[in-house]
């Protein structure tokens, strides 16, 4: 038999998730980036552009932008909430489970792309070395 | 017959997965652009062959052998009757994809001119091959823009098309806006410039007739899957010509009449272009698909498929904060493309999901068309045979549903 899970997705439509979606946070551009990056979901088309000011291995300011589904943008939020201050090198240690911790919602296998599209955007962006890099 | 919702619930009858359940739900299925459901009888012709008369075409002197080859001529036969076309210009491949890669291949072999036209609502798959071989050969792109009201710009299309044009590769119906372009019209005008004219009809040869002979194309590719027929099937229709003088795509056993250390003399067609052993099963099946289609009438079916537009577009305009983009029931094939204010398709296709209702969500594989349109993707409903106006409804109890949870938020 089918090993799909029976959560229904509704299970991910949660208040704090939507109040993010409509009210994105650390939403915009950000002037004097050092580090950037474009991330897109090639499933859905969606893109998102994460920008990060780094001074001596740690994140002073970081900002996304783009279009994307609830998931993504409320992943995306609450991840650059949780970066701030951070070492590139615990950036660079997040994983999956980290995410999800901070989603606090059941995510369907299907959904799993969109929710990590922030974090997998973010890395990049950290390890790109110049401004705009990888943009 | 023609169809109406008790005809299409009798239809479904026949297919196997329609009357199934997940997670103890009936399976509402309106992402018939994708791939359409298998009906029993395909099913069964496929299991037939391999229980009955499995061995390879073309070489065994005993009786199974030229059982399956007889079988799968016979699933040429059909296929080129279908389209109109004579005897042995259809080459049997895994679908459009492959019949538009093999043409992108070797057409330059035959076609002399600089550029190719395509249109700004092609799929992937008739836009990526040309791009390659635009790179390779240093052509040049040009694209038949859409109107506002998602037709083609036939006007435009007289001034792209012209004596410097080697191909002219359009889709005859959008995968995406479900617009029906007038492909005899854009071949006219390929013929009048000397240019090779091709027909992406993935999304037509399932929902409507085609005859290859009124269109007057010199190539025309399609998938079997989208049609009830098995995937890893399809077909590249070609002029007879054409066909003799466009050089093989894959070479090796099969394909060849006889071979020396270092020649070999190529086999008549179709076989010229099927190198290797065949998808044979597939053939028969993709032959029975054909032969269910015609029983139940093509005209039938894009009557059926119109219907069902018809009382979609009514219904979701009943919804409101809903857009559209879709030509209207006369110019469009059973495809519905639409985006609901301040909700992400895919967040709706997984809300949908909840209920077993399938749509598609996304950018359909025409990123071009997206940004044409200046959105990240739709949400797409495309209907078959089979789906009912009450297929509808619960897609439209469930967008609503959508709606009330995105307006609120389930509680913590």
């Amino acid at each position: 038999m089918s090993n799909i899970e029976e959560t229904l997705s509704e299970e991910m439509y949660r208040e704090h998730i939507l109040d993010l979606y409509k009210s994105p946070h650390n939403f915009g551009d950000l002037e004097g980036a050092t580090h950037k990056h474009k991330g897109f979901n090639p499933l859905c088309g969606d893109e998102i552009t994460v920008q990060l000011i780094i001074k001596d291995g740690k994140v002073q300011a970081v900002k996304f932008k783009g279009q994307g589904c609830a998931i993504n943008i409320a992943s995306s939020s609450l991840l650059t909430d949780e970066i701030k201050g951070k070492t590139t090198q615990a950036i660079m240690e997040m994983k999956t489970p980290d995410v999800l911790d901070l989603m606090k919602i059941p995510i369907s296998s299907v959904r799993f792309k969109c929710a990590l599209l922030g974090l997998e955007t973010l890395q990049k962006a950290v390890q790109g070395s110049e401004p705009d890099g990888n943009a | 017959m023609k169809i109406d919702n008790s005809r299409a619930k009798q239809l479904r009858l026949d297919f196997p997965i329609l009357n199934s359940n997940k997670n103890g739900k009936p399976i509402i299925y309106l992402d018939n652009g994708a791939t359409t459901q298998k009906p029993q009888q395909v099913i069964n012709a496929i299991s037939a062959f391999y229980e009955t008369q499995n061995a390879n075409i073309h070489r065994g002197l005993y009786k199974l052998s030229q059982e399956a080859t007889e079988a799968y001529e016979q699933a040429h036969a059909f296929t080129e009757k279908f389209i109109n076309a004579n005897p042995h210009e259809v080459i049997f491949t895994s679908g459009t994809t492959d019949s538009i890669n093999m043409l992108a291949f070797t057409l330059p072999e035959i076609t002399n001119g600089k550029n190719i036209v395509l249109t700004e609502m092609e799929h992937h798959a008739n836009l990526v091959p040309w791009q390659q071989l635009a790179k390779r050969n240093s052509m040049k792109l040009k694209f038949i823009p859409i109107k506002d009201d998602f037709t083609l710009d036939y006007a435009a299309a007289e001034q792209l098309i012209t004596e410097d044009t080697a191909i002219v590769s359009i889709v005859h119906t959008s995968n995406v806006l479900g617009t029906q372009n007038d492909a005899k019209r854009i071949c006219a005008l390929a013929k009048d410039n000397n240019a090779i004219s091709i027909i992406d009809a993935a999304q037509s040869i399932p929902h409507s007739k085609i005859d290859v002979k009124r269109i007057d194309c010199d190539f025309l590719a399609f998938s079997g899957h989208k049609m009830c027929g098995p995937t890893g099937t399809g077909g590249l229709y070609g002029k007879h010509d054409l066909l003799e003088e466009l050089p093989p795509y894959k070479t090796g056993g099969d394909m060849i009449r006889s071979v020396s250390k270092e020649n070999a003399e190529w086999n008549d067609l179709p076989m010229k272009f099927e190198a290797g052993t065949p998808n044979i099963a597939g053939a028969i099946g993709l032959s029975e698909a054909i032969t269910y289609l015609e029983n139940i009438g093509m005209e039938n079916i894009e009557a059926w498929e119109k219907q069902l537009l018809k009382y979609a577009l009514e219904k979701t305009q009943e919804v409101g904060a809903i857009t559209t983009f879709n030509p209207g029931v006369e110019k469009s094939a059973g495809i519905l493309s639409f985006n609901i204010a301040g909700i992400h398709s895919h967040d709706l296709a997984s809300l949908l999901d909840d209920d077993n209702i399938c749509i598609r969500a996304g950018h359909h594989c025409a990123m071009p068309l997206m940004t044409k349109l200046g959105i990240p993707g739709t949400a797409r409903a495309s209907f078959y045979v089979y789906n009912t106006t009450e297929d509808i409804d619960a897609l439209i109890t469930g967008i609503k549903h959508t709606k009330q949870v995105f307006a609120k938020g389930i509680p913590k």
